[in-house]
């Protein structure tokens, strides 16, 4: 359970994201959003819908470069990142397999990928096209898709947005799985306070727009002790210390 | 594949024949009203298909008829592969880059509403009466709609796809081939479809023209014999080939192309 990678946080500070549309209507997104995941941390980004969780997450993948501020990348073994976005984003004309084997880079393509299909119940789906899949298969292959890579850091979207309760479930198991295999210094998007509080070392609490930061909520607890008596006292004491938030 | 044989049951007229059956029934009734029309009005310019047929077979035997089909094929082959390269790169760059597409607009606008003879006799006229001027002549004239349709294409790209390539560093060309190529098929397959119809029938007239062989120049050859049957001849025989060309490559490689596609459960 050795975290991957040098000790390198990944570090955040935004100044301030703002968007212009076409008519002059100026939207700041974020503003002064700092924060830090220590290296080989699970930590979750938390905020009401539409605080500029997605934005952030877009500056950080290097989608979005107009924006004030800096960050800095876990770096150490590869300098990769990996993204579950908030839809699967499957390419629709290659197969599971491909799609999976084209985000890797040339020194890993010809790498087994049977244990990580057969982890996520993905085995016997390799070579279907993804219309053929349901949403949650399709949620599977784009975290196979992540964890394939090896990066050095994850990010992920609501990656279990839109899906019923019991296979959002059964896919948190799933990923915790995966990522205890090879603890990733990851950051995960979230406006669902149960799934933070179950997944994460820490959680990031954000404020309505523009977004930053309002207090951290570190669980320190091992995440095979979170049973339903623990997950309600967590709750309780994340209340506590964050009012009117969840 | 069940489903659609039910809706063709349904339809009464066609309940016990298979397509391909339809199809034959349908030629020969095409060819019976053909005779019989020509039994009707007899005269040297509405030959009947039976002789028709036969100026067929005389000029497939000396071997006229597939010299001058290859010849018309080869320049339809050149011209589309010149009109579809050229038209997709220009229709890709309009559609990514909108200071080009205004720029350029009206240049394509012009382009679209050149007749095809103007295009042709210019490039004899500018660059002699020889293979490149006729094949380019065609090309031009089937650029601009490649343009349109490509342009077409490119603006309705995913930008889904294209973040997901950059976030996971593919490399150039794995993003060209599997990120943009794939999202231009279906209109390229487009783009495909109408240019060899338009291609084939300017490349008759570009040999009408400036040619001294291939199925355009057969027929003006013809028409100043006032040899109706072997016009009817040369013009049936490309079509046929056409549609061959059609069936056995065009479509199963549409079907390639998209076989990633759900197919109606
Ligand atoms: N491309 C855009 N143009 C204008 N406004 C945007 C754009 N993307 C997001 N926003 C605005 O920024 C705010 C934050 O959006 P987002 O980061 O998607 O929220 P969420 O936390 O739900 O992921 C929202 O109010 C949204 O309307
Ligand atoms: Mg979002």
């Amino acid at each position: 359970m050795q975290p991957v990678g040098a000790a390198v946080p990944l570090r955040v500070d935004i100044a301030e994201k703002t968007f212009r549309s076409a008519q002059g209507v100026s939207i700041t997104a974020l503003q002064g959003l700092s924060f830090e995941v220590r290296p080989g941390e699970f930590a979750c980004l938390f905020g009401p819908s539409g605080c500029g969780k997605t934005t952030t997450l877009r500056i950080l993948l290097g989608l979005d470069k107009d924006f004030s501020g800096s960050f800095q990348l876990p770096q150490g073994g590869s300098n990769r990142i990996a993204a579950v976005f908030q839809e699967p984003t499957l390419l629709p004309w290659r197969t599971v397999e491909q799609n999976v084997r084209l985000a890797l880079p040339k020194s890993l393509r010809a790498k087994s990928l049977d244990e990580l299909f057969d982890t996520l119940g993905l085995a016997g789906m390799r070579s279907l096209y993804p219309a053929e899949l349901s949403l949650g298969l399709a949620r599977r292959a784009a975290l196979a898709r992540a964890f394939a890579t090896e990066s050095a850091v994850l990010f992920l979207d609501e990656p279990f947005a839109s899906l019923d309760e019991q296979t959002a479930e059964r896919l948190r198991q799933l990923l915790l799985t995966v990522w205890s295999a090879r603890p990733t210094t990851a950051l995960m998007v979230t406006h669902n306070l149960r799934e933070a509080l179950m997944l994460s070392d820490r959680i990031i609490v954000l404020a309505q727009r523009p977004a930053h930061v309002l207090g951290m909520f570190d669980v320190r607890l091992p995440r095979q002790h979170r049973n339903p008596q623990v997950m309600s006292d967590l709750l309780r004491s994340f209340q506590q210390k964050f009012p009117g938030v969840a | 594949m069940t489903a659609k044989e039910d809706k063709s049951g349904r339809s009464g007229f066609a309940t016990p024949l298979t397509p391909a059956l339809t199809v034959t029934v349908s030629l020969i009734g095409l060819c019976l009203l053909w005779g019989l029309a020509a039994h009707l009005w007899q005269s040297r310019a509405f030959p009947p298909p039976g002789q028709v047929w036969q100026v067929l077979l005389r000029e497939a035997a000396s071997g006229d008829l597939f010299y001058h089909l290859g010849a018309t094929l080869g320049r339809v082959a050149a011209a589309y592969v010149v009109a579809m390269i050229i038209g997709s790169v220009i229709g890709v760059i309009l559609g990514s880059y909108r200071g080009a597409d205004r720029f350029f607009s009206p240049w394509l606008v012009l382009f679209l509403n050149i007749p095809a003879l103007v295009v042709i006799v210019l490039a004899y006229i500018w660059f002699g009466l020889n293979e490149a001027a006729a094949i380019g002549a065609v090309a031009v004239n089937k650029i601009p709609n490649v343009v349109v349709t490509m342009r077409e294409g490119a603006r309705a790209f995913d930008p889904r796809y294209a973040e997901m390539a950059a976030v996971y560093r593919f490399a150039p060309l794995e993003r060209i081939r599997h990120v943009l190529l794939p999202q231009l098929q279906p209109y390229f397959a487009a783009a495909s479809r109408s240019g060899i119809a338009l291609i084939w029938k300017i490349v008759l007239v570009v040999e009408l023209l400036g040619r001294s062989n291939g199925v355009g120049f057969q027929i003006y050859l013809y028409f100043q014999l006032f040899d109706v049957a072997a016009i009817l001849a040369y013009t049936l025989a490309f079509v046929a080939v056409m549609l061959v060309i059609e069936l056995l490559l065009v479509q199963p490689i549409e079907r390639h192309a998209t076989r990633w596609r759900r197919r109606p459960a």
